[in-house]
């Protein structure tokens, strides 16, 4: 469970938000909310740890992120605007070395399964420079189906996707969320999940 | 799924930079031709006479070494950063440390080791005995690690600023002065007739004490260059 409690983060001189709490259980979902500028972005990497909040804390299962360090690190997937992926590998490595990254080995079969959910048949091989937008995203989106992180954090999941691929962000979050796992999301597209509600979080 | 324990991650590291490197071969290629150009100009530049070309061939070659190692400083971690593995590596649930060091060991095979494989061929331009040839070889393997740690903390410091090509260098090379003094000094021992060994033991100990200390060093100014 995530707990964030009395949260205050400023880039610059400029206070984006003040005395923010809430708290995440397992099989929850909540889209944050907001004007452009208004630190939805902030957020999420200041609970990633890669900023420091001004004042307040960020407790996981019940003891301070800072902490636990590499421990919460292991339960957590963070997809950015950037999608972390290299023009020279191909979409199979690519999907094998960040999964090295996060700290475990997938075999050959796993990554092209994964990559084939995404709708990327016949492109596993392919460097990924020569792939569109949409399709990039999806080798970045890949890592959700080989991860076994608790938590998501996902900014701004949907950018350059079709229709179906929305979908299938969809379908993955709502297994995602049977599991027990939650997730954290910024959109400026719908995006609901069956079965389950969305909660809100207001930026302003 | 199977864990991968922290010398897999160092491994995987070091493999997955050569394979990018080896898709982009260029940006090798111009680190270690710009030591081979800069080193055969003093030839050229200041005339055929065997004495002097033979006395400063050991300060030529390091200088050059060290120029040509800042030449690949910046990209150290620039292309990460920008494509946001670097925000990746930060949230792997090993130490930052780890894959810091999987990057300086990369980097070195990339720049050092290269530029030590070659070097002997160059000396040969200034005329050095094959003894003192051996002996730049033996200091470039000690040294080169030590400029490619150093460098990672300077790189890191100076990740995402516009200009920080220069600055690096800037940051970097005082750093390096003893491990030009050092290198150079033992294979000048060499050719008057000493022995190298407590120059070479100098460089051992810089190694091993950068070792230990840079990647950490490093991995903490990535932290604060992430922000």
């Amino acid at each position: 469970m995530l707990e964030v409690g009395n949260l205050a983060c400023s880039r610059g001189d400029h206070r984006l938000f003040s005395g923010l709490s809430f708290s995440l259980h397992p099989g929850q979902i909540m889209q944050v909310q907001g004007a452009n500028g208004s630190g939805k972005t902030s957020l999420l990497r200041t609970l990633c740890g890669f900023l420091s909040p001004d004042e307040g804390e960020i407790l996981w299962h019940g003891k301070p992120v800072h902490d636990l360090g590499e421990d919460y690190y292991a339960e957590l997937l963070y997809l950015g605007h950037l999608n972390a992926i290299k023009d020279e590998l191909n979409a199979l490595e690519n999907l094998q070395m960040s999964a090295g990254l996060a700290g475990y080995a997938l075999t050959e079969q796993q990554a092209v399964a994964a990559l084939r959910r995404m709708g990327l048949q016949r492109r596993e091989h392919l460097p990924v420079k020569v792939l569109s937008q949409g399709q990039r995203r999806r080798v970045a989106l890949a890592r959700l189906l080989t991860t076994d992180a608790h938590l998501w954090i996902l900014d701004e999941p949907l950018t350059a996707l079709d229709v179906g691929a929305v979908g299938l962000m969809q379908e993955l979050i709502g297994e995602h969320l049977s599991k027990g796992g939650m997730t954290i999301f910024t959109t400026h597209q719908p995006l609901q999940v069956a079965g389950v509600e969305t909660r809100q979080l207001s930026l302003s | 799924m199977k864990k991968m324990s922290l010398f897999g991650l160092l491994g995987l590291v070091v493999r997955r930079d050569l394979l990018l490197a080896m898709r982009r071969r260029a940006d090798v290629l111009t680190t270690l031709i710009f030591f081979v150009m800069v080193v055969s100009l003093f030839p050229l530049g200041v005339g055929p006479e065997m004495d002097m070309l033979r006395k400063m061939a050991p300060g030529v070659v390091w200088v050059a070494a060290l120029l040509a190692s800042m030449l690949s400083l910046p990209r150290m971690f620039s292309a990460d950063y920008a494509d946001g593995t670097l925000e990746q590596m930060m949230l792997a649930p090993q130490s930052l440390s780890v894959l810091v060091l999987g990057k300086i060991v990369a980097h070195w095979m990339l720049s050092g080791l290269p530029l030590a494989l070659i070097a002997p061929v160059l000396g040969l331009q200034f005329d050095m005995s094959a003894p003192a040839l051996g002996t730049l070889v033996l200091a470039l393997l000690l040294g080169t690690p030590v400029l490619s740690m150093i460098g990672a903390i300077g790189a890191a410091l100076t990740l995402g600023l516009r200009g920080g090509g220069v600055l690096v260098s800037l940051l970097v090379l005082p750093l390096c002065i003893p491990v030009l003094i050092f290198g150079a000094g033992a294979v000048e021992a060499v050719t008057s007739g000493m022995s190298a060994a407590s120059n070479l033991s100098f460089l051992g100990a810089f190694m091993l004490f950068a070792l230990v200390f840079t990647p950490f060093v490093a991995s903490q100014a990535l932290r604060i260059s992430m922000e």
